[in-house]
């Protein structure tokens, strides 16, 4: 059965979401990192703002909005300034060298892949099968987030996997309703903010963004 | 069955002639984004004839494998270049040999490279033998991996059946394409020792892999080396354009065509050589101990291709 036009791009941006998803576990240095969180979320709107276009559900032009202005504008440049301001853009060493991080995805793909293929059967939407994408890429910024040591990478991960649950929400449901949407985009800024200030005070408490030290309990 | 034969050889021959052509392209381009002023887009032509009239001196300790080498070098990069459709999609010669055999021929001039390397005996050949083994040995399968995508999508892995299904049936959208395109880049610039694996101009002796290995060629033996060079990138070129861009490749039979066919691989030839150049300006040599895990992303990649194939298009 040939698929329409709009949901061959829609798959091709699933795709792209998640060469992008093994792209960012495989950078090393955060600046690079930045900039392809927001080429995920650029792809990411895209691919809501064309779902709307093809389905007529008009308030994911708004979740496609709210994407383009947080996560390919906002928070970057939020990023980039913090980058600046603590002066860390040097390469960061995963804690697991980065071809076995690799091999893990694989893996994890396939598994996410395995998931949910049962779940999308069951789901209604003309776009089920790209499920198993979003389940990975939340699974691969799941593994982002234990492989790097470094808190910006770690809050960029978490950032990551919210992408994918977003893109999750789409695939199988068309989305959440709007107002959870804005409450979620409100709570993922909010978060953003606060651990910004934290990457201050952790600096000032350890002298350096290495959250290993967090691991030491002290007391005195 | 005559104008199949006929369009093969003019193919194969295009290719080989226009092969120094894309290299001339490509100086040029890296030559204007460095800063200097560029040779002419002809001096890979120039440097041909003039390694042709030149007197060839061979070690005394070469065997006769050491001769033998370019030539078989060269036929064989030859021969690849005659199994993929730059212009028509009527090859005759492709039942005989598809991608998989490709990839053979290709293994088979980098044996007789390695060999003719390793033949002298100086320490400079059998270091770029070694290095040239293990970044082909890891760039193969994920060459083969990229094949596979493309395969699995027009179930053939002769190229014309595979040109035949991406280029003239109806237009469709393969995500798994997008994968495998990036796995073939990287494998690319690995297999014709360019940034960021390999450095084509480079005469250090800690960074080179493919000049380690031809340092002892001079003359006609030296021509025919750069010639098969030249060809091999015009072969991966070609072969990217027929795997990911086959749009304007004419169909079998259609003469008409021919003309804007040209014109069109011309064109996409124009705009890969300048990305080409545009790669190695911006981007720096990695450590050898790095290629492996260059080609080991390259190798997933194909991987994930052939994962998204059987998720998205099945």
């Amino acid at each position: 059965m040939p698929l329409t036009y709009n949901l061959q791009v829609i798959n091709l941006l699933a795709a792209l979401l998640l060469l992008i998803s093994f792209a960012m576990l495989s950078q090393r240095r955060i600046a690079g990192l930045i900039t392809l969180f927001a080429w995920q979320g650029a792809a990411l709107s895209a691919s809501t703002a064309i779902v709307a276009w093809s389905t007529g559900q008009h308030h994911l032009y708004w979740s496609a909005g709210i994407t383009l202005v947080l996560k390919v504008i906002a928070m970057p440049w939020f990023f980039y300034r913090l980058i600046k301001k603590l002066n860390v853009d040097r390469d960061v060493e995963p804690m697991i060298n980065i071809p076995t991080t690799m091999l893990i995805g694989i893996a994890l793909v396939i598994f996410a892949f395995n998931l949910a293929l049962p779940i999308s059967q069951m789901s209604g939407t003309v776009m089920r099968s790209t499920l198993g994408i979003a389940m990975a890429t939340v699974l691969l910024a799941f593994l982002m987030m234990i492989t790097r040591s470094k808190a910006i990478p770690q809050v960029i991960g978490f950032l990551a996997m919210e992408n994918g649950l977003f893109f999750a929400a789409t695939s199988a449901t068309y989305g959440m309703p709007l107002v959870v949407e804005m409450g979620v985009a409100l709570d993922v800024l909010v978060g953003v903010f606060v651990l910004g200030i934290f990457f201050f005070q952790i600096r000032e408490t350890f002298d350096s963004l290495d959250l290993k030290h967090m691991e030491k309990l002290k007391e005195r | 069955m005559i104008t199949g034969i006929l369009l093969q050889t003019v193919q194969t021959l295009l290719s080989i002639l226009l092969a120094p052509l894309l290299m001339g392209w490509v100086n040029q381009c890296r030559a204007w984004l460095q800063g200097r002023s560029a040779p002419p887009i002809t001096q890979p032509y120039r440097t041909l004839r003039k390694l042709f009239n030149k007197d060839a001196v061979i070690a005394h300790s070469a065997s006769p494998l050491f001769r033998f080498a370019p030539y078989m070098i060269f036929a064989c990069m030859a021969l690849a270049a005659g199994l993929v459709p730059t212009i028509a999609n009527d090859l005759p010669f492709s039942p005989a040999a598809d991608v998989i055999a490709l990839v053979g021929i290709f293994a088979l001039a980098r044996v007789f490279l390695a060999l003719a390397a390793m033949d002298i005996g100086t320490a400079f050949g059998s270091l770029g033998a070694r290095r040239e083994m293990l970044v082909s040995f890891l760039a193969e399968p994920a060459l083969l991996m990229v094949f596979f995508t493309a395969s699995l999508i027009s179930q053939s892995t002769e190229l014309p059946i595979i040109v035949q299904t991406l280029a003239h049936k109806d237009f469709v959208i393969y995500p798994s394409m997008a994968f495998a395109a990036v796995a073939f880049w990287m494998v690319s610039t690995a297999e014709n020792a360019r940034i960021p694996v390999d450095n084509p101009t480079t005469h250090l002796e800690l960074t080179m892999i493919h000049e380690a290995m031809i340092l002892e060629y001079s003359a006609r033996h030296l021509a025919l080396i750069e010639w098969a060079v030249a060809l091999k990138l015009f072969t991966y070129s070609v072969l990217g354009i027929a795997l990911f861009v086959p749009w304007g490749i004419a169909q079998r039979g259609d003469f008409a065509a021919l003309p804007l066919a040209l014109v069109a691989m011309l064109a996409k030839l124009l705009v890969g050589g300048a990305a080409l150049s545009l790669q190695e300006a911006v981007s720096a040599k990695v450590r050898l101990f790095r290629a492996p895990e260059f080609l080991g992303t390259a190798f997933l990649l194909g991987v994930l291709g052939m994962l998204i194939h059987f998720l998205l298009e099945v």
